[in-house]
């Protein structure tokens, strides 16, 4: 017995859209299959991973401010992914960025330095972000290196340089030696949107790149050119358009949304310089862009889904002493099933049996 | 989790000395204990003892305390983590990683009626307390066994990263040696992670082809002593007792004991006088321990016996002035008769005789 | 032994794991599948290889649990990828975001217990030759498999059939199955083998490398072994060099640290992975564009396509 694929010629656009919902259930139960494993109720992980943090302020609050640098850096590599290129380097982006901004909040610390300074950092964050995607594209476009490859082997380089510097020359004098900078001056702080809230700008800026990029994919020639380059490379060179062009493009967007992201998480929630400045975020949003199929709102919507297993995650360590390496598994499991719905809608699958010819 | 947990129980640097306003405690009946740990409770070390003394607790009050942890929290994304537990009913936190020290200090000012407690870190408020062990004084006695037990003369050190308490450590392995064996050489590795323990058994052996035969340790997993027991040389326990891993090779482990500090604060919240302090243990404060002293000779045993002892009743400080720089000049003595806390826990220097240079 | 004997030997053994997860994601590459969970089966053979040892105390069972391990997540990732046609590169993730969880919640019960080392194979005579007698002849069972299997691996893709076959599948497998060439089952089982080659590299790690179990242990040795999959161009000798010059990198800088040149740390830890990309680019600009890629890697196979 085997399997046999067949494009579906008509995709409904219900069926798109109720596969993701499939999948969730699909997962949900695998996981509370293997909590009823651990010999725990399912139900009660169902409520404490998802239902209580929807129905809680605070932990609503909480998933924007975790979705906000998934959404930033996953939106820029939708535009990677469309193309079929794969940056898995947007870790190493997203620190190259903060390290960027965060020279000038060092450089006018203690300064009379005004309102100009947080701009100007954010704009540092994006092109320092952009100039290290650039190094894997230009790689890749000039001498065919794979992208996939340096891009990850830069991740390991970024997290080095940051670690250098802030346990050597960026560290806090008066910081007993400690590996931080200084804390950045109010002039260099991203704030709250709302006053004594945790929700900082950064929200925002994810919110316009989704706006954006919507329209840009779908209104754009541009947007066009990447589904082109993706989807039929030979048509894409027919067409005339440069798929080196393409390439730099896209690396240099995806770099500079990792490096806002960075340069936003540094100056809006950490407030200094230090060894470790991202949980993995870079490595997260390659999950939720697939999760969101790289569609501009479903990313946001997988980036809220992704920021609720972390913090349901949380409470399920606290509440029901739920290993955290459930929540790790249960992500992957929700990324497969989300990839084999996306699948099942596409193409119509049949179980031949043998002998029904090769 | 690159800087896993520098300590620094700072008295100088206190953010806000002990207010006389602070919330007049009243004792409980019952209390919810919650620990955030910087890495998984499986890493044998760091987490691992942490989580030692989380039991502790269980087992001193039956009945009366609860305890919770969320162990890998990413320092980078802690403040949530903590604040989940001061909202879900928890009456005193731990928080175990210096990393974890200004999110802590931001949930403390925002549930000023939950106490807190974080490790290595040197902000305080009235209702956060800071906490840090002395393990340097344990690695002064492990100098002294490895000065008198090597015979290629050379002992060997693998170090995380190049941070003060590790340098510290440092310092006072050699100073212990030397005491014991003036001409002593010492090699030193920095594996640049805490965790990672294929690549600690790589700089472990790195060290031994190089001609170590007594091997410290600084980072988490059991891998270079282990390393140490396959080539027949000889290493110390790092965090937890690490005799199982290596029962020929492990001359003794500097324990991190939290039992006893955790049991007492625990205990001081449940009788109402928890007061916001700054403690900096020791052997002498039970937070140090050395695990049975093995495999070696009976006059080395006696002589890391009474050091312990000294150490213990104070009599021997292993950073005793004067010590002198690399450069053989003599670093200025800011404590009574020996370096002061400050200059310990900042420390960013290699004594008279080490003939690296620190990786900055 | 000498200090360059023992250097070489660090060298050696640091390598293997790398060298056996890359020669079955070699040949899973080489059908046209590109599986980017290598780290995933990794992290799942350490921990049920370790467990299935010490539960039955047996560094036998132990290790063909950790390739049974590494087989069934390959399994998992052949049917999402050739079942369903999903996206390799993100089912690959999935599959070692699965894995990465999975192994915390399996390896969780045996934290703190250890193995015995397993004794080196001494070949009496030839262990005594010098400098390269230690080198060749005195190490444990797993070295002198990845180097038979880097043999193994290459005389079935150039001298065999069935090999010639999977590379034409994986140039092109639409013309393949035109001929009649059954794609999806050789694909399959290339995708089992890249799946018990990480299973087994895990295992090594977890039983012979560390011999202890400790949650996240691969520590990114399963992306290391992709990337020396494309620098070694799909060809299974210089996938050996490859990992040899990782080993090398990695151990030389820490002897470097142990010499005292007073070098930052953080570039001493950077070398192994800027070596990387310099190799990569060096190789690039030798070999031209396309060096050695399958043409139909990465590519979901429907046949109407």
């Amino acid at each position: 017995m085997r399997f046999e694929l067949t494009p579906r010629t008509h995709v409904s656009p219900v069926m798109r859209a109720l596969a993701p919902v499939a999948a969730f259930i699909t997962a949900f139960l695998i996981a509370g299959f293997v909590i009823w494993l651990m010999g725990r109720s399912p139900v009660a992980a169902f409520d404490v991973y998802v239902l209580q943090p929807l129905s809680d302020p605070w932990a609503l609050q909480e998933l924007l401010v975790k979705a906000t640098p998934l959404a930033l850096i996953a939106i820029g590599l939708s535009y990677c992914f469309r193309a079929n290129l794969w940056n898995i380097g947007a870790e190493g982006q997203y620190v190259i960025g903060a390290v960027l901004g965060g020279w000038l909040a060092l450089k006018t610390h203690g300064t009379e330095a005004g309102a100009w300074v947080l701009p100007l950092m954010l704009l540092l964050g994006v092109i320092g972000g952009a100039l290290y995607g650039l190094i894997p594209a230009f790689l890749k476009t000039r001498f065919g290196v794979n992208e996939i490859l340096t891009s990850l082997m830069l991740v390991y380089v970024a997290q080095l340089i940051l670690d250098y510097l802030v346990r050597g020359p960026w560290r806090d004098p008066k910081g007993f030696n400690f590996p931080q900078s200084v804390t950045f001056d109010p002039s260099a702080t991203l704030h709250p949107i709302l006053e004594g809230g945790r929700v900082h700008y950064g929200a925002v800026f994810a919110a316009i790149a989704v706006l954006v990029t919507a329209v840009v994919l779908g209104r754009t020639l541009f947007g066009y050119r990447l589904k082109l380059t993706g989807d039929a490379p030979r048509a894409a060179r027919f067409a005339g358009f440069s798929s080196k062009a393409t390439t730099m493009a896209v690396f240099a967007i995806s770099g500079g949304l990792a490096g806002l992201a960075g340069i936003s998480e540094v100056s809006g929630q950490i407030g200094q310089l230090q060894p470790s400045i991202s949980p993995g975020y870079g490595f997260t949003a390659i999950t939720v862009a697939f999760l969101g199929r790289l569609n501009p709102v479903g990313i946001l919507l997988a980036a809220l889904v992704v920021a609720l297993t972390f913090i349901g995650g949380e409470s399920a360590q606290i509440l029901l002493k739920l290993p955290l390496d459930l929540t790790q598994a249960f992500q992957g499991i929700l990324l497969m099933c989300v990839l084999a719905a996306d699948a099942m809608v596409s193409y119509r699958i049949r179980f031949a049996t043998r002998g029904g010819g090769k | 989790m690159f800087s896993g947990k520098v300590y620094g129980a700072l008295a100088g640097a206190a953010v806000l000395a002990l207010s006389a306003g602070a919330a007049v405690a009243q004792p409980k009946d019952k209390v919810k204990v919650g620990f955030i740990y910087v890495g998984p409770v499986g890493d044998h070390g760091w987490s691992y003892q942490h989580d030692q003394g989380r039991q502790a607790i269980e087992k001193a009050f039956p009945g009366k305390v609860t305890t919770t942890f969320v162990e890998s929290v990413p320092e980078a994304d802690s403040e949530r983590a903590i604040e989940q537990l001061a909202r879900t009913g928890h009456d005193l936190i731990f928080t175990t990683s210096f990393g974890f020290m200004e999110p802590t200090l931001k949930v403390a000012k925002k549930y000023p009626n939950i106490k807190f407690e974080h490790a290595t870190g040197f902000k305080r408020n009235p209702n956060l307390s800071t906490y840090a062990a002395k393990f340097h004084e344990g690695r002064y006695i492990i100098g002294q066994i490895a000065g008198k037990m090597t015979k290629s003369n050379t002992i060997g050190y693998v170090g995380a990263f190049p941070i003060p308490e590790v340098i510290a450590g440092i310092n006072a392995f050699y100073l212990g040696a030397q005491s014991v064996n003036p001409n002593v050489k010492i090699k030193i590795v920095f594996a640049n992670t805490w965790y990672d323990p294929a690549k600690e058994g790589d700089a472990a052996k790195a060290l031994l082809d190089q001609g170590v035969d007594m091997l410290a340790q600084h980072t988490d997993s059991p891998a270079p002593i282990q390393a140490a027991e396959a080539r027949g040389k000889f290493g110390f326990g790092q965090a937890s007792d690490m005799e199982r891993f290596a029962p020929k090779a492990q001359l003794t482990a500097i324990v991190d004991n939290w039992s006893d500090y955790y049991v007492a604060r625990t205990k001081a919240v449940l009788d109402g006088t928890w007061k916001s302090e700054d403690t900096w243990g020791g052997i002498n404060a039970h937070m140090v321990v050395m695990s049975p002293y093995k495999n070696m000779p009976d006059d080395v045993k006696k002589l890391a016996q009474e050091t312990e002892a000294a150490i213990k009743s104070g009599s021997l400080n292993p950073f005793k002035c004067p010590i002198m720089g690399q450069d053989g000049k003599e670093i200025e003595c800011k404590g009574k008769g020996a370096l002061s806390d400050e200059q310990v826990l900042g420390m960013n220097f290699y004594v008279k005789g080490i003939e690296d240079k620190i990786p900055q | 032994m000498t200090i360059v004997e023992a250097i070489l030997l660090t060298i050696v053994t640091a390598s293997t794991p790398l060298l056996i997860a890359a020669l079955g994601e070699l040949v899973t590459e080489r059908s046209g599948v590109l599986n980017l969970g290598v780290e995933g089966m990794m992290a799942m053979g350490a921990a049920c290889s370790f467990a299935a040892a010490v539960t039955f105390d047996s560094t036998l069972i132990g290790v063909a649990a950790g390739m049974l391990a590494g087989t069934l997540m390959a399994a998992l990732f052949a049917l999402l990828v050739l079942g369903f046609a999903a996206n390799q590169t993100g089912s690959g993730l999935a599959l070692t975001i699965l894995g990465l969880g999975l192994s915390g919640l399996i390896g969780a019960p045996f934290v703190g217990a250890r193995r015995d080392p397993i004794a080196p194979l001494d070949i009496p005579i030839l262990s005594d030759i010098p400098v390269v007698g230690r080198l060749f002849f005195e190490q444990d069972l797993f070295v002198y498999a990845s180097i038979v299997l880097t043999v193994l691996v290459g005389l079935y893709l150039m001298r065999t059939r069935s090999g010639l076959t999977l590379r034409s599948i994986g140039e092109n497998h639409t013309s393949a199955n035109a001929l009649g060439l059954p794609v999806w089952r050789v694909r399959f089982w290339a995708i089992l083998f890249g799946g018990a080659c990480a299973g087994l590299a895990g295992a090594y790690l977890a039983l012979v490398y560390t011999r202890f179990w400790s949650p996240g242990m691969t520590a990114g040795r399963g992306w290391i072994a992709l990337a020396l999959v494309v620098f070694a161009a799909w060809r299974p000798g210089w996938v050996l060099v490859g990992a040899y010059i990782f080993g090398a990198a990695t151990v030389l800088q820490l002897h470097a640290q142990a010499a005292q040149f007073g070098v930052p740390s953080q570039l001493l830890s950077a070398v192994p992975y800027l070596a990387t990309i310099l190799a990569l680019l060096l190789l690039s600009i030798r070999h031209g564009r396309a060096i050695g890629a399958p043409g139909s890697l990465g590519v979901p196979f429907v046949p109407d396509r």
